[in-house]
């Protein structure tokens, strides 16, 4: 099963496996990661669960949609690497994504 | 003092639906939402989404999901009391009496919340330094424009509201409109007309540029904003005008003496009723085993909550399971003639 990493903003390191087929979103939920909270539930409707994506793991996820940018400029403190976690999808070629948590989502 | 038989926090898909349930068994209700219209989520967060599984409904938006909701509890003639959040709660013999923070009160032997993940509330800025210039010069929507007249407004934001404020407060004087990125996300003829400001220079557009830092002591005298590659500038400000979406808070329903798991309140699925006696809650807020946070189950939960309603409101009543293609007396609470 893909290893997923969430980072705190605090640089705390928490890697826990995530089925294929789920989002980044959901592994943490279900794995009681802190700092994604995910108000809308998946429906791409909120930016509570603004994740920071490092460059190298940026070119190997699904290219980013119009929707979600514009959901971004909502998110807090958007950055260039942003995206939000339950757009990217767990696959095999995604086991060792590090994912960094903003400071707050809202 | 307004006493009625039941009183529904929020006017999503949820708690309209359960004003229809309480009132085909006969049941009155008032509603209050601190969004200034019903809808909830379905209006907020998606208008013009569709919705595909809704039963018997193959695809409808939000915003048609709602005014068809409307059009269904219309009979029932429930109180809609919008615009305002219930900050307090309390228990007086067997009823809840319900404060809202404009004031008003209710009075009723149940209280269902409907609240879906909290009440909606504009997203403030990061910068720390904001908090003590809001609602001063910092705003996060327009109450009055004139106080804008001749001044120098930063606006902050890419989509709608953004724009059109930029658009009607470029009337009275320039503005700077500042987002993260180049792209802007609105209507064309819109976006067409903040172009055409732009070289009237009457609205100047810095993209991609973030806000940095604050400026001003007691008064804010300007702002200093960040481009993407790090490179800073000054702008002088009277103003600011942030415009991020709304977020969902829970607020005072974290205070009423309710279990609470993650933002969520446990209930029993027989009734809805959560550790409070006379208190149900309904749809995304409420948790259980199992539980689906679509729009259909909150139908299913707002019914049989309403049911459980009926014996705190009329306990000297028998209830009666009726379907409503021949009930005469739910035909008479529909207000159908010809019977």
């Amino acid at each position: 099963m893909p290893k997923i990493t969430y980072i705190s903003h605090k640089s705390k390191k928490n890697t826990v496996e995530v089925p294929t087929g789920l989002s980044v979103m959901e592994g943490a939920l279900q794995n009681n990661i802190e700092g994604i909270d995910a108000d809308c539930g998946g429906s791409m409707a909120c930016a509570t669960c603004h994740v920071y994506v490092s460059e190298n793991w940026l070119t190997k996820i699904e290219k980013i949609h119009d929707a979600e940018q514009d959901m971004l400029d909502m998110a807090y403190e958007p950055k260039k690497n942003s995206r939000l976690s339950c757009q990217i999808i767990v696959s095999d070629d995604l086991d060792g994504l590090e994912v960094t948590t903003p400071i707050k989502q809202a | 003092m307004i006493k009625t038989d039941a009183i529904i926090i929020g006017a999503g898909p949820t708690g309209l639906f359960a004003v229809h349930q309480l009132g085909i068994i006969g049941l009155k209700c008032e509603v209050v939402d601190n969004l200034d219209r019903a809808g909830g989520q379905c209006i907020e967060l998606y208008p013009d989404k569709p919705i595909y599984d809704i039963p018997a409904v193959p695809e409808c938006t939000g915003e048609e999901l709602t005014n068809n909701l409307l059009k269904q509890i219309e009979p029932f003639k429930a109180g809609f009391h919008f615009g305002q959040r219930v900050e307090e709660i309390k228990q007086v013999n067997n009823l809840w009496v319900l404060t809202t923070n404009k004031g008003n009160i209710f009075s009723a032997p149940n209280v269902i919340i409907a609240g879906g993940v909290g009440s909606f509330e504009p997203r403030k800025l990061a910068l720390k330094e904001a908090e003590k210039f809001e609602n001063n010069q910092i705003f996060y929507s327009v109450t009055n424009k004139n106080l804008f007249q001749n001044k120098k407004i930063s606006i902050f934001g890419g989509g709608d509201s953004a724009l059109d404020w930029a658009l009607e407060l470029s009337k009275l004087n320039e503005i700077t409109l500042i987002h993260r990125r180049t792209e802007f996300r609105g209507a064309t003829h819109t976006l067409n007309e903040i172009k055409q400001k732009e070289k009237e220079g009457k609205i100047l557009i810095k993209t991609p540029y973030n806000l940095k830092s604050i400026e001003g002591e007691s008064v804010m005298t300007g702002i200093q904003i960040e481009h993407e590659d790090g490179k800073l500038e000054k702008i002088k400000t009277n103003y600011i005008l942030s415009f991020f979406g709304l977020i969902m808070k829970l607020g005072p329903i974290a205070d009423w003496g309710l279990n609470i798991d993650k933002k969520t309140i446990p209930v029993n699925t027989e009734t809805f009723q959560t550790n409070r006696e006379g208190i149900f809650a309904i749809g995304d807020i409420c948790t259980y085993p199992g539980k689906l946070k679509l729009i259909l189950s909150g139908f299913h939960e707002a019914a049989l909550a309403a049911r459980a309603c009926f014996k705190r409101a009329k306990p000297n009543e028998t209830y009666r399971f009726e379907f409503t293609t021949g009930s005469k007396s739910i035909h008479g609470r529909l207000g159908l003639k010809n019977e």
